[in-house]
This record gives structure tokens, sequence and C-alpha cells, in this order.
């Protein structure tokens, strides 16, 4: 199967690779998949007044899996809470060009997003 | 060094330029049909044909009257199997078969299941992939047919104790059926000490051409019989219809040839390759896993499981080396291979392999080109692993509570 040129991008160059503290202030944690179904993503947003300024990813999965979660990261640098909720795999498909037996890895990056901002939130409230 | 680097010799192998020397004038000089009995050119194609056969049974311990040709092993398993039920259907219909076959078997045992023609025993492997030959003793029936075990495994090079099983099927009076494609060849094989009433094999795996496999069929002690799979001219002993392809029988000839003069300084050769593929590997990398046994296996195989990394991305890092993984993302069902399944490999894990297959014509150079590149693409993704990160931090793996989809 071939690749598309920007996921071969983001898998040989993956942008914002690494991880912040869990408990730091403003950061919210999203790990979703399994290692049994053979991609687990962690992906994590630093947030200060309402705008992401940072975000992160790590994942255990295939090319298409990595591309999706960093290109994620690029996406929600600079958003709102509000605009980074709206971002639906669909886009995540569409911009990375992935065939049908890869779009599960952009449903995973969507729910990392998702996980990630209700981690957030959650933090944000129990202050 | 040329780049990409082929190191995927299970899938196919690359054919040696003296059997496409082999072949040449049978293609457009010495085109006749070997079954013409008539005229020249059809003796120059028979003349060359029975010569293959020769070379071919030569390679097995086999008389070249046991050769049947087919386009392949798949087409040979399935005639083999197929073939025998049909054939002895007054006498039984259990096959005993194991769970790590090739597909071309277990899917052909499947087929008859599904449409009441048989009744089948997957038997179990052990963690190393190894079927153990009392479970055959203890499956056999008085429905019993047939038995078809593997000689090597295709993804982790395990080799059976065939010699053992073939004893136990000629003492309950079963016919042995044996897929040998992986290891003829490679490793020395007799049919006559091993047992084998049936074995399969082909062309493209030992440097022939695609196309052309054949199937040995014992005439005596006992003489086998299957019913034909396909009707026609009653080619080869009734047993496969069809005009034979006299150049891809004569490749398939010199490459058998070939293996049987080359076959112990080449394996001889491949061993100390692959040991220090091996060896070069696992010095660098933790937590890297051998899949199969550790000495009872194929000279050119090797198979480890890097954990907290996924096979297809360390194939996509590895774009310039060409191996084989064992997980499946890239199907739609998600599920990681089979045979690492079967010998108790986690699911993990066997999302995490990679088959390195040695050929004829890999290099030193190659080898260690391979090396660095499998340390370094590793590495990199094992940074990129969350999975890496936690289990750094402590975190046991299995204790995650994981949100599977």
């Amino acid at each position: 199967m071939a690749y598309s040129d920007k996921v071969v991008d983001h898998f040989n160059n993956p942008r914002n690779m690494g991880s912040f503290k869990k408990d730091e202030d403003g950061v919210g944690t999203g790990m979703v998949g399994a290692p049994e179904c053979g991609d687990v993503m962690k992906l994590q947003i630093k947030v200060q007044n309402d705008t992401i300024v940072d975000a992160k990813f790590k994942t255990f999965g295939c090319g298409s899996a990595i591309a999706s979660s960093s290109l994620a990261t690029e996406w929600l640098k600079g958003k709102t809470i509000e605009e980074a909720q709206k971002i639906k795999n669909t886009d995540i498909v569409q911009e990375l060009n992935l065939p049908p037996v890869k779009i599960h890895c952009s449903v995973l990056a969507e729910d990392a997003i998702k996980a990630a901002l209700a981690d957030y939130q959650k933090k944000a409230d129990s202050k | 060094m040329k780049l990409p680097i082929f190191l995927d010799n299970h899938s196919t192998s690359p054919m040696d330029p003296r059997v496409l020397d082999a072949m040449l004038p049978y293609f457009v000089e010495k085109f006749g049909n070997a079954a013409s009995r008539n005229h020249a050119f059809g003796w120059a194609a028979e003349e060359a044909v029975e010569n293959a056969r020769k070379q071919i049974a030569k390679l097995i311990k086999a008389d070249s009257k046991e050769i049947v040709f087919t386009s392949g092993a798949t087409e040979s398993d399935n005639l083999a199997i197929k073939g025998v039920l049909e054939m002895y259907k007054d006498k039984g219909n259990h096959i005993i078969t194991s769970s790590t076959e090739h597909r071309a078997v277990i899917d052909t045992a499947k087929a008859l299941e599904a449409k009441g023609k048989a009744t089948v025993t997957y038997l179990s492997v052990d963690k190393y992939g190894m079927v153990n030959p009392e479970d055959v003793r203890n499956a056999i029936t008085d429905k019993t047919v047939l038995i078809s075990v593997m000689l090597a495994n295709n993804e982790i090079g395990t080799i059976n104790p065939v010699k053992e099983i073939g004893k136990i099927a000629k003492e309950k009076g079963v016919l042995f059926h044996c897929d040998a494609t992986q290891g003829v060849g490679k490793i020395p094989v007799d049919v006559q000490e091993m047992g084998i009433d049936l074995l399969s094999f082909s062309a493209h795996k030992i440097y022939g051409p695609k196309g052309i496999g054949a199937l040995y069929v014992r005439k005596k002690n006992p003489r086998v019989r299957i019913a034909a799979q396909m009707d026609g001219g009653g080619h080869e002993r009734g047993m496969r219809s069809g005009t034979l392809p006299v150049p891809l029988i004569v490749g398939f000839g010199k490459a058998c040839e070939l293996c049987e003069q080359e076959m112990a300084t080449e394996s001889a050769r491949l061993t100390a390759m692959r040991d220090r593929l091996q060896a070069g590997i696992m010095k660098e990398i933790d937590e890297a896993y051998l899949n199969g046994h550790p000495t009872q296996r194929l000279p050119h195989n090797l198979n480890i499981s890097f954990a907290y990394v996924e096979g297809e991305s360390l194939l996509m890092g590895m774009k310039d080396i060409a191996l084989s993984s064992g997980s499946a993302c890239t199907s739609a069902t998600l599920e990681p291979s089979y045979v690492l399944r079967a010998l108790g490999v986690g699911v993990e894990l066997a999302h995490s392999s990679i088959r390195f297959g040695l050929g004829r014509f890999n290099t030193d150079e190659e080898i260690d080109y391979t090396i660095k590149k499998v340390i370094e693409i590793v590495t990199k993704l094992r940074e990129m692993s969350p999975l890496y990160e936690m289990a750094k931090e402590g975190v046991d793996l299995k204790s995650v509570q994981w949100a599977a989809h």
C-alpha cells in the first residue's frame, strides 16, 4: 500500500512529538486506543486564556496513526477550546488522503483531541 | 551496495541467472509440446521435462515418476488434500493438521469442512511453533485419512519433527502430506527417511521461476492415489491435466539442481549472516524477542518482536529494505499474525514483529546496513511511543484500562 506524501512527511518529520508533565497547569492529556489493537495515541494540549498555546503527541501505531496525531497537534496550536472541538476525523482523512483501511487512525486522533479537551476541562472545573 | 535491499525471501526469491540461462532456449527455439509424441519438437520438450523431473526428484530423494507438476505450492496443497479426501472417502473423512499451516492448507481444510466433506483437527503448537508428534498420534481415529503438517513455517522458520510424524503415520496406516515450500532447497529433505507420502513445494522460493510447483506423490509403500481436481488431457499420470509449461519446468529443475549442489555451503553462509543480524540487533535493542525456535529453524529466517513499536511503522521507517511484518494493520480486520498468536505471543507483541528472510544474493554489507537501520528506527519509534514512555516510568501496561476500539 502506498502512503500519501503528507503521511510520509509527518512520519519522517513528526511535528510536536513529546510530552508535557500531566500535572502541569493548563495541560490536558488524552490517551486513546489499546496496544492489542495496534495503536495507542497520547495527545496533550497546553491552554492559556482559553487558547491552545502548545500541543504534543506520542503515538504507538502505523504510519497513518502517527501522521494523524502529528497533524492534530499542528492544527490544535493557536485554536480556542471551542474551535478545537470542531476538528473532525473527516478533515484529517481529507488532509492526509487516508485510504478506507486507515480511517480508524483519524477517528482515533479525533477521540484523542476530545479526550485531551475533556481532561483539561475537568482539571479547570475542579479548581 | 544497491538499494532497496531484498530481505523478504520467504515471500519469493530473485531468480538465479543460471536458471534463466537454462530456460531461455525453451521459449522461442525449443517451444514444443511435451505431449507431442510424433515429432522432434515434442521429443525435445519431453526430454527437457524428464531431465528436470530427475533434478527435482533428486533434491527430495524421490523417483522422477513421483513428481506431478502444478502451478505452485498452493495448487499442490489443494490437490493433495482434496485429492486424497475424494479418493479415500470410503475409508473416512478426518484430516489432522496444525494451527500454523500456510493458508493454502488451512483454508483448503476449512473449505472441505464447510462443504461437509471433512472433519478437521487443528493441532496446537508449542511456544516455538512446533507440532508435538504425540498430539498427532492421539488425534488419529479410524476415520483419519490424512495428516498434513508443514516442514518449516513461513513466518517463524520453525522446523517440525516431520520424521517422527511420518513414522506415526506409517504405523497407523494414515497418509502423510507435508507442505515443504519453505524447507525444500534450504534444508535436506528425504521423503523416504521422513515417511512422507505427499510433498508440496514450488520453484520461486528457491531462485526459480514463478508459476511452477510440484506435488510429490508416493508410488510404492504405499502407492498413493489422488483424485484429479481438473478435467482434461490426463497429463501427469492423470493427476493434473494441462499442457506442461516447459520453460518453467526446465527452470524449476535447474533451480533444484543448484540447491542440491550448493545447499551445504549456502546454508552455512546464510546461518552465519542470520546469526550476525540477530546478534547485531539484540545487542543494541532491549526488549527484542525472538519468535520461533532458537535452533530448530530455517537457516535464513529471523523473526523478532520489538516491544512498544508497531510493525507497519517499522517497515515504513525502513522503506529501502524489503521486509515483512506480522502486524495486520494493513488489512481491514486488524488481526495480527495467526501464526504468532498460535505460539502464545501476546497480541501487542504480534503487532510488533518483523520477519527477515535472507537469501542467496544477500551480502554482508547489506546485513550491516540492515542492523544499523533497525537500531535507528526502533530507537526513533520508541521515543515516539507512549507505551515505551509508560514502561520506562514503571507503569505496568497490563494494569492499564485501555479504551479498546
